[in-house]
C-alpha cells in the first residue's frame, strides 16, 4: 500500500472540507474528505492550489498532520503578511473544497522498520510532519524510543500541546520556549543550540535517527548543532520551510 | 532568499517526471557530490525554480513553466538516479 | 478548470489611479518580494568593483570611486515578471549615462556579470537616455543584500529580471546572447508593456 502512494502520475484532485479547528490563536487544523485517497506515509506532504474569480492560482504546501490510516488532515499557521495561510486559518470552512495532489515525498518519511531510537527537532509549524510520525508509531504499536525536542515562541504557541503532554510510552517531549515562559517554568528558554541537545539527545554511539523540520533558519542552526554533537549526517533528514512554513 | 529542500518540489518533480524523486541520488557535475534529491538546496522564489547543490552551489537543476508546459534543464548534473 | 475557492482573493492594491501605470497581467503589491536563483553573496566593500566593457579593456571604480560619481535619486515603478508590480520606488545610483560616457561604448549588446553567477544581456540602447542605473540605495537607505546590495541593476523599463542583482561589471558584445533567465526560456527583451514574458510572446 505504502508503495503504491509513491509511483505513477499525482494529479490535482477536489478535497472537501469536514471540518476546521483551532490548535493556537493562529493555527488550525483542516480535516478534509479526499475522495480515492491512496494512503500515504507518514512525513509526506500535499499541495494545495487556490483559485480566485479572475483565475489568479495560488499554490502551497502543507505537511500532513495525521497518520497513515487517519483521515486526511493539515494543521496550518497564520502568516500576517501570508496570502494563503490567513485564507486557510480564517475564511475555510465545512463544505468548501479546495483542490490538493498528494501524497508527495519520499524523503521525509519515517516507517517502524526504519528503527531508532528517534531525534524529532521541531521548530514552529514544523511539528507537523513530526506529529504524523508520533502517530504512526502509536498506531503500529511501534517500541522504538523517541526523544522530541519542540522549540515555540511561547507556550500558547505551542500546537497540539494537549497531546504532546500524554505523549505514548516511550516517548519523551522536551519544550523550549524561546520568546516567553509562563511564571514557574522550569523548562529551556532558548534556541536549539549544540548545548541543549549535549543534555537531551540520544547519545551519537546509540546511532540514532534525527528528523528537523521548521523554517529554514531553525533547521540549518539545529542541524548543524547536530552534526558537531556527533551526529552522522547521513542519519540527519531534514525538511527546511521557505519562511515560516509557506504563507 | 533562504533555500528550502528538494523535498519542497516533490510535487513539481512528480508531474515532470512521472516519478517519486526525492531519495533518487543525484551527483553534481562540478564538485561530484552525490546527495539524495531530497537534500538539495532549493531557489523557489524565481521566475523558475533553481536546484543547488549543497556543497558548491552549482545549478544542478532549473525547471521553467511556461504557459502551462514545464521545462526542465538537467545540464549541471552528473548523473541522476 | 479548477474550481474557484469560495472567498479567496489574491493579495492586491487596486486603485483607479494606477491606470495607465500598471502593465498587462501585473497586479500592484504593496510588498517588496524577494526572489533569487541562489544565495544571497555578500561582498565586503573593500573588495568590490565595478567594471564596464570587454574584457582587457575595462573601466573599472571601486566602492569609494564609484560613490564619489554623480548620482541621481530616482522614483520608479517596477514589473516583474511573476506578475507583480510596485509603484513609486524610490533608489539612488549611478546613471549607466555617465558611466558609458566615461568607459565608452564599444558593442550595440550588453552582459551584466553579477556575483553569484547571474547573467542578464541587454541592448545598450537600453541603459542609455535616462533608462538605467546602478543603483546602491533604496527607499533612502544603503541596499540590502537580499534586494542586491552592494549594487544592482536598474532597468525599469524592462522586466525587474533584467534588473540584475549584485551587479559587478557589464561587457559589451557583438550579438545579444542570452543571460541566465533568456536561456532557459524567458524573453531576450522582456518589455512588460508587451508581455514579453518568454521566448516568443
Amino acid at each position: 500500500m505504502a508503495g503504491t502512494a509513491l509511483r505513477g502520475r499525482l494529479t490535482w484532485q477536489v478535497a472537501k472540507v469536514l471540518a476546521v479547528s483551532a490548535e493556537t490563536p493562529s493555527v488550525r487544523t483542516i480535516m478534509l474528505d479526499v475522495p480515492g485517497w491512496p494512503g500515504h506515509q507518514a512525513g509526506q506532504h500535499v499541495d494545495i492550489r487556490l483559485t480566485d474569480e479572475d483565475g489568479y492560482v495560488a499554490e502551497r504546501s502543507y505537511s500532513i498532520a495525521s497518520a497513515p490510516g487517519e483521515p486526511v488532515a493539515l494543521t496550518v499557521e497564520r502568516l500576517d503578511d501570508g496570502e494563503v495561510s490567513p485564507y486557510l486559518t480564517d475564511e475555510l470552512r465545512a463544505g468548501d473544497e479546495l483542490e490538493l495532489r498528494g501524497p508527495i515525498g519520499g524523503y521525509f518519511v519515517w516507517e517502524p522498520e526504519d528503527g531508532g531510537p528517534l531525534l524529532l527537532l521541531a521548530g514552529g509549524s514544523g511539528i507537523v510532519p513530526l506529529r504524523s510520525i508520533l502517530r504512526h508509531r502509536e498506531r503500529t504499536g511501534s517500541t522504538v524510543p523517541v526523544r522530541l525536542v519542540y522549540s515555540s515562541r511561547t507556550l500558547d504557541d505551542v500546537i497540539y500541546r494537549g497531546e504532546l503532554d500524554k505523549p505514548a510510552e516511550g516517548v519523551e517531549v522536551i519544550h523550549t520556549l524561546t520568546r516567553h515562559q509562563p511564571p514557574g517554568w522550569a523548562g529551556y528558554a532558548r534556541r536549539v543550540d549544540a548545548g541543549l541537545l549535549a543534555e537531551v539527545a540520544w547519545p551519537a554511539s546509540m546511532m540514532p535517527l534525527a528528523y528537523v523540520c521548521g523554517p529554514t533558519s531553525f533547521v540549518e542552526a539545529a542541524s548543524q548543532a547536530l552534526v558537531r554533537s556527533g551526529d552522522q549526517p547521513q542519519r540527519v533528514k531534514t525538511e527546511r520551510f521557505g519562511g515560516t512554513g509557506g504563507t | 532568499m533562504d533555500a528550502v529542500d528538494g523535498n519542497a518540489i516533490g510535487g513539481l518533480l512528480r508531474e515532470v517526471f512521472d516519478a517519486e524523486m526525492t531519495t533518487t541520488v543525484s551527483v553534481c557535475g562540478s564538485c561530484g557530490t552525490a546527495r539524495q534529491v531530497g537534500e538539495l538546496a532549493v531557489y523557489a522564489h524565481a521566475p523558475g525554480t533553481v536546484v543547488r547543490c549543497p556543497s558548491c552551489d552549482n545549478v544542478l537543476m532549473v525547471f521553467v513553466t511556461i504557459h502551462d508546459r514545464t521545462c526542465v534543464d538537467l545540464m549541471g548534473l552528473a548523473s541522476l538516479g | 478548470m479548477s474550481p474557484v475557492s469560495r472567498g479567496f482573493h489574491r493579495r492586491r492594491q487596486d486603485s483607479a489611479d494606477n491606470a495607465g501605470r500598471v502593465p498587462p497581467g501585473q497586479y500592484v503589491t504593496k510588498d517588496f518580494p524577494v526572489l533569487s536563483a541562489g544565495p544571497t553573496p555578500h561582498t565586503p566593500l573593500d573588495r568590490w568593483s565595478f567594471a564596464v566593457g570587454r574584457r582587457g579593456r575595462q573601466k573599472s571604480w571601486s566602492w569609494a570611486e564609484f560613490r564619489d560619481l554623480p548620482s541621481e535619486d530616482v522614483t520608479v515603478d517596477i514589473h516583474c515578471v511573476t506578475k507583480w508590480t510596485k509603484l513609486d520606488t524610490a533608489w539612488q545610483g549611478v546613471s549607466l549615462d555617465t558611466l558609458l560616457d566615461l568607459a565608452g561604448h564599444d558593442g550595440p549588446f550588453a552582459m551584466a556579470h553579477c556575483d553569484g553567477g547571474y547573467t542578464t544581456n541587454l541592448p545598450v540602447e537600453d541603459l542609455t537616455g535616462g533608462k538605467a542605473w546602478v543603483a546602491y540605495a533604496y527607499d533612502g537607505q544603503p541596499l540590502e543584500p537580499e534586494h542586491g546590495g552592494p549594487a544592482r541593476l536598474l532597468v525599469p523599463h524592462l522586466y525587474f529580471w533584467k534588473s540584475a542583482k549584485w551587479v559587478r561589471s557589464l561587457e559589451f558584445m557583438d550579438t545579444d546572447d542570452p543571460g541566465f533567465w533568456e536561456n532557459y526560456g524567458y524573453h531576450i527583451y522582456g518589455d512588460p508593456w508587451r508581455e514579453q514574458r518568454y521566448a516568443g510572446d
